[in-house]
């Protein structure tokens, strides 16, 4: 049903649709950065289109293209009914230059959208009125949803508590825990000796000096 | 209860500013009674203060609800400032954005207090292994007893209460986990975990 709308963007904005494709009935029309708000505001005014809705704004990272990040917005017409999806390519290899136009004066629905997508991937909506982190907290280096961010790297607001297995382990063996009533599991030790004085040294714990009693 | 009041000679040593009750009375056997009067009378009266954060938050409500009644426990009142219990429950996900509220709320409680973590989220960080959570409360505050489960079944968060409240009488500040009633191997009409007997006994 949205193919009628490919062939009106084909025809109204021949410089600005790089390629067209549709897979499983869902149109997608690839566009230049530079028009990426004019045609959005095409979409959403003219009347065979009334795409009034923006369903969806994210977008992907392709480290190995050079345009890196495929921003992708999803419309939707409640006249119509119909749906197409939009995608602009930004961003050199190393993630610089990841501009794009903000949608938020078209949708109110684009500005968290774009909030999280600047977040998640470091792309910065130019007109948007308050690009900030919404989800990461404002101390947060880095986009984490970018694929060279580290899979490990944390970054904690807090500092771990030393001595604490902090690696991301089961945190007791399988004959500790229930130092009373059933022993299910128990393989060694003897009952009631608790958790393991390697994992949890006495110094460690709260109240660590009346522990023995 | 006449064992309780120590007799003339006993050192009564009283530190200021001392938050346990355990200096009051150094020795004799007077000592070891009033503590476990004390013990006894705190596992039976367990203020909860429950910091609810994801889905485990439902299984915490059916645990609380009549079914099956956290009220037998002696720790049915929650208390939602942190100041007036001494009963924590991280039930859910703790994210590195929620941890200094974790802690904030963990220094605001009383001693003595205890930590429950709920579920495996809480205990370990579960299947977020990622830049967002924090893989299990005791990084951040220390825990007394975990609860696996994802979510814990209501039995399993009684059987964390009372393994609490049994550390609670015998004064034991180890951390303790909760164990399965039955070992899952141990079930006939479990058909994966009988496929993996066999795989066992083949090798």
């Amino acid at each position: 049903m949205a193919q009628r709308l490919v062939d009106l963007l084909k025809n109204q904005f021949a410089l600005a649709v790089l390629e067209t494709h549709a897979q499983h009935g869902d149109e997608t029309v690839v566009l230049d950065p530079g028009s990426w708000h004019e045609v959005c505001r095409f979409l959403r005014d003219a009347p065979p289109a009334q795409m009034n809705m923006l369903t969806d704004l994210t977008a992907v990272d392709y480290p190995e293209r050079d345009p890196r990040f495929e921003v992708v917005a999803h419309l939707y017409s409640l006249q119509h009914g119909h749906r197409l999806r939009l995608k602009t390519r930004v961003g050199d290899r190393s993630g610089e230059g990841a501009n794009v136009d903000s949608l938020t004066d078209l949708w109110g629905s684009a500005n968290w959208m774009e909030r999280e997508c600047f977040d998640m991937f470091g792309i910065r909506f130019v007109g948007h009125p308050d690009l900030r982190r919404i989800l990461m907290y404002p101390e947060f280096v880095g986009h984490p949803l970018r694929r060279d961010y580290p899979a490990e790297r944390i970054q904690p607001l807090v500092p771990y508590r030393e001595g604490v297995n902090n690696e991301k382990l089961p945190p007791f063996r399988s004959f500790e825990g229930m130092p009373f009533g059933r022993q299910t599991h128990q393989e060694s030790g003897p009952l009631g000796s608790g958790s393991d004085p390697e994992l949890f040294p006495e110094s460690l714990l709260p109240n660590g000096s009346n522990a023995s009693s | 209860m006449g064992e309780l009041r120590s007799g003339k000679g006993v050192d009564v040593e009283v530190t200021p500013g001392a938050i346990h009750m355990e200096p009051i009375v150094v020795d004799g056997f007077a000592t070891t009674r009033l503590k476990d009067l004390l013990a006894w009378a705190q596992k039976y009266s367990l203020f909860m203060c429950p910091f609810v954060t994801a889905c485990c938050g439902m299984e915490f409500m059916g645990v609380t609800s009549p079914r099956y009644d956290l009220a037998r426990f002696g720790a049915e009142v929650p208390r939602f400032s942190p100041r007036q219990s001494d009963l924590l429950w991280v039930v859910g996900t703790i994210t590195q954005r929620q941890a200094p509220i974790l802690k904030r709320i963990y220094e605001q409680m009383a001693e003595p207090k205890w930590v429950v973590a709920f579920g495996t989220c809480a205990s370990c960080g579960g299947f977020y292994d990622n830049y967002a959570t924090v893989a299990g409360i005791d990084k951040i505050v220390p825990c007394d007893v975990y609860i696996p489960g994802c979510p814990p079944r209501p039995e399993g968060v009684l059987d964390g209460l009372m393994l609490l409240m049994d550390k609670i009488a015998r004064r034991d500040t180890r951390p303790a986990i909760v164990k399965p009633r039955v070992d899952p191997v141990d079930l006939p009409t479990h058909g994966l975990v009988q496929l993996s007997k066999k795989r066992d006994s083949v090798a």
